[in-house]
């Protein structure tokens, strides 16, 4: 298994260690607002562990996925609405 | 009908689930472990540890990434996992669903950045740099002192600790550790000189990010820090959205379990935090306990009883030394959002009187966290029961509904 993995956050590439979640990834790129809340907020990683949704992200074309629970893979393309 | 059949069933992949799954195991029964994390630990073990991999042990099936959202039938759990859907079934049940941090409203608490003290921890393990990065770390429990230690551990500049806790209600508990040995060695850092007690966070600034903190000492001082991040959490809340879900009873701590960690609902038990804050060494213990009673060695149980009650002892003084403090609930102004998922303000709520009423009403506790957050929120500002658990216990996706 390589040490690094390379893949998109809204565009950009990122490298980030092996085994790395998401989250950090999309930190890593400089946005720190995953989404927006309805009333239009910019919102962030709140729980680190799956319970609060703030992280959520869209993931290969599918929508909602929670950030910190998913592991970076080759070539994923992360789209933040933030 | 169930795609797989386990005699035993164990939810959660932290210390309790990892140590009941590993005893019953050893009692011979055919075993599963479920996480919803990619990874066994849970999250004090986050992150492939060698805790964790020290208590798996082959011969136990490890679903990662299985998230249960439903009890569709007797004795059938319904998971979904990133790929798909299925049904366990299962003999006995164990629930080790762990806690989350309790998170308080005050305005500016929804600016990116700012996160929970496990929140920004478990960021930090799951591969986010925090080198250099000014945090400060807030709220109360001895979570805070870890997460701390973690993140100066990694190159963190963290400017101070913030302890909502009275000195004097530290020091009650202090000596009380004298009979708990062990746990000396975590007190040593109550005394850095950058913990401050009786001191909370009364506001967050910032333009789009968090930028700076306000803070406040209970002798009315008040100032602001600059920072990259706010680490801030008000001690921890049981997960029990699925042991209701069950039909399991509460009591005031957690689920509800006999001396052998067994629940009101037969075959279902619960270890761990799920059944009231204790830390690691409790988890432990009460997964072993139900880890053996589950597998029928009741003997073996019951040489665990001695330390499960020293264990629970320390754990009823440490609620008492961090206990919230009345200041806390004047917070939230009058606009500041206390269900996140929905933007639901402080005002709107305060115009209801309890949950049920809430709901419907203003949406709080109706989107994607099904009031996981707002819910700890609401039951500490308002004393509010939130308790009330429909399925899916979790946003599922259609398909795996049907």
């Amino acid at each position: 298994m390589p040490d690094r993995v390379l893949l998109t956050v809204d565009g950009m590439t990122v490298d980030v260690p092996a085994g790395a979640m998401v989250s950090a990834a999309v930190a890593m790129a400089g946005v720190s607002a995953y989404r927006r809340s309805v009333s239009g907020e910019p919102r962030g990683p709140l729980c680190g562990m799956g319970i609060c949704f703030e992280c959520r992200v869209t993931i290969d074309g599918r929508a909602h996925c929670r950030s910190c629970q998913v592991v970076c893979q080759p070539g994923m393309e992360v789209r933040t609405d933030g | 009908m169930a795609d797989r059949e386990f005699d035993v069933v164990v939810v959660g992949a932290g210390p309790a689930g990892l140590a009941a799954a590993r005893r019953a195991a050893e009692c011979g029964r055919r075993v599963a472990m479920l996480d919803d994390n990619p990874q066994a630990g849970g999250q004090i073990w986050r992150g492939a540890s060698k805790e964790a991999s020290g208590w798996m042990r082959p011969g136990v099936e490890w679903m990662a990434g299985a998230r249960v959202f439903d009890a569709p039938a007797p004795q059938t759990l319904a998971v979904e996992t990133f790929d798909g859907e299925c049904r366990v079934g299962y003999g006995s049940l164990i629930l080790a669903t762990g806690a989350r941090e309790r998170f308080l409203p005050f305005p500016g608490w929804t600016l990116p950045n700012v996160m929970g003290a496990g929140g920004l921890q478990a960021l930090a393990k799951s591969g986010m740099p925090i080198a250099g990065k000014r945090v400060i770390v807030a709220g109360s429990g001895p979570l805070l002192l870890a997460v701390a230690r973690y993140l100066r551990a990694h190159g963190a500049d963290v400017r101070l600790i913030a302890e909502q806790a009275s000195l004097s209600a530290l020091l009650r508990f202090g000596m009380r550790l004298i009979r708990h040995p062990g746990k000396l060695l975590q007190t040593v850092s109550l005394r850095a000189r950058r913990y401050i007690t009786s001191c909370w966070p009364v506001s967050a600034q910032g333009h789009e990010k968090l930028e700076g903190v306000t803070l406040r000492r209970a002798s009315g001082r008040t100032w602001t820090e600059a920072c990259d991040y706010l680490a801030c959490g008000f001690g921890l809340i049981p997960n029990v959205e699925l042991a209701a879900l069950l039909g399991c009873r509460m009591s005031k701590t957690g689920v509800e379990v006999d001396e052998h960690q067994q629940t009101l609902v037969p075959g279902v038990y619960a270890a761990g935090e799920a059944t009231g804050i204790g830390g690691l060494e409790l988890s432990l213990a009460e997964g072993e306990i139900a880890g053996y009673a589950a597998g029928g060695r009741h003997d073996r149980a019951e040489e665990l009883f001695g330390a499960r009650a020293s264990h629970r002892r320390f754990a009823a003084a440490l609620d008492q030394a961090f206990a919230l403090r009345a200041e806390l609930r004047d917070l939230p102004r009058p606009d500041t959002f206390v269900c996140r998922c929905e933007d639901v303000t402080m005002d709107r709520l305060r115009a209801c009187s309890n949950w049920r009423e809430a709901k419907p009403h203003t949406r709080c506790g109706m989107g994607p966290c099904q009031g996981r957050i707002c819910g700890g929120a609401a039951e500490f500002l308002f004393d509010w029961q939130t308790e009330s658990v429909r399925p899916p216990v979790f946003p599922a996706r259609v398909r795996s509904l049907l």
